[in-house]
This record gives structure tokens, C-alpha cells and sequence, in this order.
């Protein structure tokens, strides 16, 4: 098997932790992985910038965030939490059975699952692109970091005012 | 100077939240009022210094910013709403902090609307839909409300779909062109028509557009996110907020990226005829004067879709002078909801009657917005539905127009009956209390149905100055 499939199949499992599971936590942890095994699948296919922005920003800040906000609620009672877990395999019980399926087909079909990485196009690193070429998306960027910080502002800090 | 409608709301964020800006967010609304009455002057009055291709800015800012004259209807249409919208919001917060938080936010959503107008590249186009629908999150559950919360999260869940299209689009078309920009990928889907991966991209992206602009079947999330967010939010979104991030996105495509296809525009056409039928067949039904008049968007902007898809000059000239007349007449009757919501505390239908007495100048400016909405001459909505229809018959889509002709009368019946609930017949003793909305609120609505009714009237002298340019707007 090749790394690439074994790396796809990782963040495959890691997707369906994080949907399935009942646990909150257990859900972020989810999404950490998957992140993570995405940056390693970039820096694969010759992206290291863009690898390093996933592994720092999705398999670290966010999950770091989630995991501070499920921080902050209570533990589900073990009968609210049988009942969630019968809920989540009553709505996705099918996806393993899916994945399975849509793999056989890619597998019969032979669609190449090792990716070819592209040569690195030096006049156009991102970090020249994004400081020197993009600064409408940077004012972009920081319009919306601003629009999600008066988010938890106003929604989280005023709920706790009150 | 086009960097400026993005840099200065960005500089009033940063001003209104500085430690000792106490005077400044005192008068936050003030200030908004005056940014959103400048935005609007500026592209009336059309200084030619101000719009020039290239100024100091450039030497510092790499923003590549255009203004065609799509953009300068579009931001137009932004500065009327934003000024409704804070002229209601004066009068809806009273504390001096949500005061400040709230402008902050609708100052950023004026940053993505008019950052979305002037880009000529598609990832930063998705990147400002993106800060305006952020936005447009925190501004519906402002008031941390059940229903708020609720209506916020079912946009952001079909907002982030829309997301997840739109950048697997972005990116397939950036393989195919090599870059993002609206020449790049035309030049490439020109070349490459008929391409699988193109027709994918096309698709996904215009699937994006349509959840984001709420049209059928994409449409869940409007009515929670109309009737629960605040008043002026309700005023914001319905007024511009989603033509921004959905209709105008499809009309930019349409007209700049997108070579003719007449595939997308039978698409555009089915997509926007459903819209009107359910939407005005939805409306029928409706208790709730904000529920009623989110459906009735809904409807309205199946008539933007179908004019868009007609595919003619006077098709897509149409789509817009309606673009522009809904978002006027809509955040009227928006104004009107959020009169009527801070005077009796509800926006139930059956609690209301004979409140045309109490109320009188919310009544006649609702009248006018009505009959607007409904397209009787010789108001706005009039004209730029008759141009929809003309356009219609003449490229022989002759069961679409007889659909717009049709529902036009569905929508003069839901909204006759809105008027005769709400304002027409006896004042019961319960709202023997109620009293007209405050100026502030009676000094928007009278703008917005002067607007409605002057553009009515004076679209003999317009169809030269602004519809026929229209036509040539690609």
C-alpha cells in the first residue's frame, strides 16, 4: 500500500471519529488528526507553507479553542449519553459501510491514489503572493478575524455579563 | 481613492474600540448614518477625482480595486440600506456598549459588501462574501435569543456548504486559468468550453451563490434568519446583505466571468421562476409580518434570477434596476416591521388591526412599499418587472413572463392582506396605547418611499442615465 492511501485512509478515519462519536472532545480530537494527516499530505505534494498554516492553525489552534469551549460545559449523564450515542449510529451508522463501498470503487476503478507532487514555482511562494500581491485578502482576513472576535464578544462575553 | 470604502468603516472598527472612545460610541450610529449618506453621494454626485484609476493609495496597497457600473449600483444600494438599518438600530439599542458592539459589526459587514462590489478576482470576492456572511452570523444572534441562536446557526450551516463549493471551485478554476482573476478565467473557460472540470466548477460555484442568496431550495435559512435576528439586522440582511453575498455574486459571474451558456441561463431561469411561485405561495400563508415578508424576498429574488437568465442586455439590465429596487422597497417594508415590532412589541399579524390610525406614517410608507413590491405603476417595482417581462416575451420565454405576470398578482394579494391586518379597519382597545414609531425609524421610511416613489416617477428621465448604460455594463 502506498503512503499516500495509507495517509487518505488515516484522515478518512479521522472524519468519521469525529462525526460519529458522541463525545464532544473526543470529536475535536478528531478534527486535530484529520488536520494533521492533511499537513502531511501537503507537505507530500511540495507545499510546506500551506502544511505548516494546517498543522499550527487546524490541528492546533482551532481544536485548542474547541477544546477550551467544551471546557466550559458539563459532562452528559450516562443516560443522555447512551442515548446520544444510539442517536449518532441510528443518523450515521451507514457511513462506514459507505467509505467501504466508494474505496472498493476507487480500488476496481484504479484511480491513482499517489499523489504526484508538483515542482515548487519559486516566483510564486506564497509568502511573496500573500505580503506582496494579495493585500485585498489580507484586509479580507483581518475583517473577518475581527467579525469572529466581536462574535465571542457579544454572544459568549455579553451571556456571561448578564 | 476606491481603497477608501473599505479602510475607512475598517478605521471606525478600530476607533470606536479604542479604551477612551466613550464620546465617539456614544454617537455610533451618528456616525454611520453619515458614512453610509457619504458612500451614497459620492456615486450619485460621481466626483471624477474619487473614482480615478490610480491614486496615492496604489503606491502603498497592492488592492487591484475596480468600479464598473455594476459596482456603483451595488454600492449605492449598500449605502441606502446601511443608513435604514442604523437609523432603526438608534433607535433599537439604548446601551451604550451593545450600541458600540453593534456598529462594530455592521461596519464590518459593510467592509465585505463593499469589498465584494469592487474586487475583480473570484477568491477575494469569496473572501469578502465570507466577512459579510460573518458578519451577518453575530448580527442575527445578536440579541442571544432562542430563535436568533437558532436562525444564526442554520446560516451558518448552509452558509459553510456554500463555503466548501465555492472554494473547491475557486480552486479548480484556479487550475484551469492559472490564476483567480475575472480576465484569467474567462480567457480559460473560453478556451476550454465544454470541459468537464469546467462545467463542475461552474456548477459548484453558481450552487454556492444560490444557498447564499437564499433561493428555492437553498432557502432554509431565510426565514429564521429575517424574523429572529433584530430589527435592524432583519433591515440589513433583507435589504442588501443577501443580494450582496448571492444575487450580485451571480450577476458579476454571469456577466464578466462566465462565457454565454445556455445551459446556466435555462438553470438561472428554472432556479428563479421556483423561487417566485414558492415564495409567493409560502407568503399566502403567513401570521408573522416578518415571516411573510422574508418568503416575499425570497419571491422577489426569483424575479432579480430570472431576468439574469434571460440572457438578453435588457434581461440583465432589468435584473439589476430590480436588484436596486428591492433592496429600496424591501428594507422599507423591513423598516415598517421594525416600527410596528418596537411600538407593540410583536410582529404577529392577528395582534395587530386598525393601526393605520395610530400609525399613520408607517401605513402610508408601507402602502407605498407594498404596492411597490406588488409592481403597480407607477412605482419602482413597476418598471424594473415590466423590463424583466418585456425582456422575457421578446427572447420568446413566453411561460416564464406569463409566471412573473402571474405571481405578481399572488404577491399584490399576500401583501393587500398584510395591509388590511395590520393597518386597515377598527384600532382594538388593547393598542389603544400605541403610538407612531420614533423619528429616527419615520425619518428612514420616509426616505425609502421617497426613493421608491421618485424613482417610480422619474424613470422616463432614468432609463437613460441608468438603465441603458446598464445594458452595456459587461
Amino acid at each position: 500500500m502506498t503512503t499516500d492511501f495509507v495517509l487518505l485512509m488515516a484522515m478518512v478515519l479521522a472524519v468519521m471519529v469525529t462525526v460519529m462519536t458522541a463525545r464532544l472532545l473526543w470529536s475535536a480530537i478528531g478534527l486535530a488528526l484529520a488536520s494533521a494527516v492533511l499537513a502531511a499530505l501537503m507537505f507530500r505534494l511540495n507545499s510546506p507553507v500551506a502544511a505548516v498554516f494546517e498543522l499550527s492553525v487546524c490541528a492546533g489552534l482551532i481544536p485548542a479553542i474547541f477544546i477550551s469551549a467544551i471546557g466550559l460545559t458539563s459532562r452528559l449523564n450516562p443516560e443522555a449519553l447512551a442515548k446520544r450515542w444510539r442517536h449518532k449510529l441510528l443518523k450515521y451508522g451507514a457511513m462506514p459501510v459507505i467509505v467501504i463501498l466508494v474505496v472498493w470503487a476507487l480500488w476496481q476503478l484504479q484511480v491513482p491514489l499517489t499523489f504526484v507532487a508538483p515542482p515548487p514555482a519559486v516566483e510564486q511562494d506564497v509568502r511573496n503572493v500573500l505580503w506582496n500581491q494579495r493585500h485585498i485578502d489580507l484586509l479580507g482576513q483581518m475583517s473577518i478575524l475581527a467579525a469572529g472576535a466581536f462574535g465571542v464578544v457579544v454572544l459568549i462575553k455579553g451571556a456571561k455579563r448578564e | 481613492m476606491l481603497p477608501l470604502f473599505i479602510l475607512i468603516p475598517l478605521t471606525g472598527v478600530v476607533l470606536l474600540n479604542l479604551p477612551f472612545a466613550g464620546a465617539l460610541r456614544k454617537r455610533a450610529f451618528a456616525l454611520v448614518v453619515l458614512l453610509s449618506a457619504m458612500q451614497a453621494a459620492v456615486v450619485v454626485v460621481h466626483p471624477a477625482g474619487f473614482w480615478a484609476e490610480t491614486s496615492l493609495m496604489d503606491r502603498f496597497l497592492a488592492l487591484d480595486l475596480k468600479a464598473g457600473q455594476l459596482s456603483l449600483v451595488m454600492l449605492l444600494s449598500i449605502g441606502i440600506a446601511l443608513f435604514a438599518a442604523a437609523m432603526v438600530g438608534h433607535c433599537t439599542f439604548r446601551d451604550d456598549r451593545q450600541r458600540s458592539h453593534f456598529v462594530s459589526v455592521l461596519l464590518i459587514s459593510l467592509i465585505g459588501m463593499n469589498g465584494a462590489v469592487l474586487v475583480a478576482d473570484l477568491f477575494s470576492l469569496y473572501v469578502f462574501l465570507e466577512v459579510t456572511s460573518v458578519a451577518s452570523f453575530v448580527l442575527i444572534a445578536f440579541n442571544r435569543d432562542l430563535r436568533g441562536l437558532e436562525g444564526a446557526f442554520k446560516y451558518i450551516v448552509l452558509s459553510a456548504v456554500a463555503t466548501v463549493l465555492m472554494v473547491s471551485a475557486v480552486a479548480l478554476l484556479m487550475m484551469m486559468a492559472g490564476g483567480t482573476g475575472f480576465g484569467q478565467v474567462k480567457a480559460a473557460l473560453e478556451a476550454g468550453q465544454g470541459a468537464t472540470l469546467a462545467r463542475l466548477a461552474t456548477g459548484a460555484f453558481v450552487c454556492g451563490l444560490f444557498i447564499k442568496g437564499g433561493l428555492v431550495p437553498f432557502h432554509g435559512w431565510v426565514l429564521g434568519a429575517y424574523s429572529a435576528a433584530p430589527a435592524p439586522a432583519s433591515v440589513l440582511l433583507a435589504g442588501i446583505a443577501t443580494k450582496v453575498t448571492g444575487v450580485y455574486g451571480l450577476v458579476r459571474l454571469v456577466v464578466t466571468v462566465f462565457p454565454a451558456s445556455e445551459t446556466i441561463n435555462q438553470v438561472l431561469m428554472l432556479v428563479g421562476a421556483v423561487s417566485i411561485v414558492v415564495g409567493a405561495l409560502a407568503a399566502l400563508g403567513q401570521r408573522d409580518v416578518k415571516r411573510l415578508l422574508a418568503y416575499s424576498s425570497i419571491s422577489q429574488v426569483g424575479y432579480i434570477v430570472l431576468g439574469l437568465g434571460c440572457g438578453t442586455p435588457l434581461g440583465i439590465a432589468g435584473a439589476i434596476f430590480h436588484l436596486f429596487n428591492h433592496s429600496v422597497f424591501k428594507s422599507l417594508l423591513f423598516v415598517n416591521a421594525a416600527a410596528l415590532e418596537g411600538q407593540l412589541g410583536t410582529t404577529e399579524m392577528d395582534r395587530m388591526g386598525g393601526l393605520g390610525q395610530k400609525m399613520p406614517v408607517t401605513g402610508v410608507t408601507s402602502v407605498i412599499g407594498v404596492l411597490s413590491t406588488a409592481g403597480v405603476p407607477p412605482l419602482s417595482g413597476f418598471w424594473s418587472k415590466l423590463v424583466i417581462i418585456v425582456a422575457l416575451w421578446q427572447a420568446y420565454h413566453h411561460a416564464y413572463a406569463v409566471i412573473a405576470v402571474l405571481f405578481s398578482l399572488v404577491t399584490l394579494a399576500y401583501l393587500l392582506v398584510l395591509q388590511r391586518k395590520v393597518f386597515f379597519g377598527k384600532t382594538s382597545d388593547s393598542l389603544a396605547g400605541v403610538r407612531e414609531a420614533p423619528r429616527e425609524v419615520v425619518a428612514a421610511a420616509l426616505v425609502l418611499a421617497g426613493l421608491t416613489l421618485g424613482i417610480g416617477l422619474l424613470f422616463p428621465l432614468l432609463v437613460h442615465t441608468f438603465l441603458l448604460p446598464m445594458s452595456g455594463v459587461f
